[in-house]
């Protein structure tokens, strides 16, 4: 086995534990309340850290495109709702003012 | 939280599956370019995302080989950068139905950043046909895009691939903005999450992995102590 595929292992093994443990700890203990507000809130928390600062470099080139794209996904589903349309219309948006400068 | 009873399907997970693959598909890509220009075989390639099957770790391998970096040093910022997915995991996890038990170990394999977010915002039943349904298109798109862009290389024009790029953050948002409406709860917890974000990486330059764990961690303990009057007022 080469170092490469050594390397492809132990990085399958550190990526897949901590996905699987808390479902393992978890599924037989009652769950606190606390506990349980505060796993609510993850989704929540996540979002935010998985959108802030990173949405702000998503075109390095000229960051205002994607924040114009972002901008047309934010007012479409806040009036509109969906996924799908937010998501297709923000890479239309951000390839247009890309395009234009 | 009410929990409507709604069960979902196979089908409605490759439909809120298919935002995601049109975010992995050009990422993908680019790691199957990038992999070949590091003298990684196709095999291995595509073992890396069969395998492994998180982006920013597999990107983060790629710049540690090409600097030289040992192994045992690349599996442990992997470890470092994937420890969020366990709070994630613990979130999901708290949502099981006993049919779901038995696939947990599967169901664990496929949860990243995308999954987590479009799951955990599903009101309703969450069913293992849907979490099954949504890893496995995720999980192709992620498979098949590191093929494509291993064997056929850079097809998608750069300003494609740019304007791509704001996939993901389109459908992060696209979550996020109908629980804002629901509640101020939502925006105030993604906000400071953000914010706590921001600080922890460009301020407090703390390393890759540990700003988002820190993020969450710290937010949603914050918000278990905001919020505790809140929601006692919301049973009476």
């Amino acid at each position: 086995m080469n170092n490469i595929m050594i390397l492809i292992i132990g990085m399958m093994i550190v990526t897949y534990i901590p996905r699987l443990l808390p479902f393992i700890i978890m599924s037989d203990n009652e769950i606190k309340p606390n506990l349980k507000k505060f796993l609510e809130y993850i989704p929540y928390t996540a979002l935010g850290a998985l959108i802030i600062p990173g949405v702000f470099s998503a075109t390095p080139e000229l960051p205002q495109a994607s924040l114009v794209g972002i901008g047309f996904c934010v007012i479409y589903a806040w009036y509109k709702g969906g996924i799908i349309i937010p998501v297709i219309g923000s890479i239309i948006v951000t390839f247009i003012t890309l395009l234009l400068n | 939280m009410k929990r409507e009873r709604i069960k979902y399907s196979y089908s409605n997970g490759f439909i809120d599956g298919l935002p995601i693959v049109i975010g992995f598909v050009p990422i993908a890509m680019t790691f199957g370019i990038l992999a070949k220009t590091c003298s990684i075989s196709l095999l291995e390639g595509i073992l890396f995302s069969v395998l492994v099957f998180a982006g920013a770790s597999q990107f983060i391998a790629l710049n540690l080989l090409m600097v030289g970096a040992g192994i045992g040093e690349i599996i442990v910022t992997t470890l470092l950068v994937n420890m969020r997915h366990m709070l994630m995991s613990a979130s999901l996890a708290s949502r099981l139905t006993k049919d779901m038990k038995k696939w947990s170990p599967l169901i664990a394999f496929g949860i990243t950043d995308e999954t987590f977010s479009v799951s955990s915002f599903k009101h309703g039943t969450l069913t293992k046909e849907y979490m099954l349904s949504l890893e496995f298109i995720a999980y192709l798109s992620w498979v098949g895009g590191a093929a494509l862009g291993y064997i056929v290389g850079g097809i998608l024009p750069d300003i494609v691939k740019a304007s791509m790029g704001v996939a993901l953050y389109a459908m992060f948002a696209a979550i996020l903005i109908p629980e804002v409406k629901k509640s101020n709860k939502a925006l105030i917890l993604a906000c400071l999450s953000g914010v706590t974000n921001t600080v922890c990486k460009y301020i407090l330059i703390i390393p890759q992995g540990w700003s988002i764990v820190i993020s969450i961690v710290l937010v949603s303990l914050l918000g278990v102590y905001l919020f505790r009057e809140q929601e006692v007022k919301e049973y009476e």
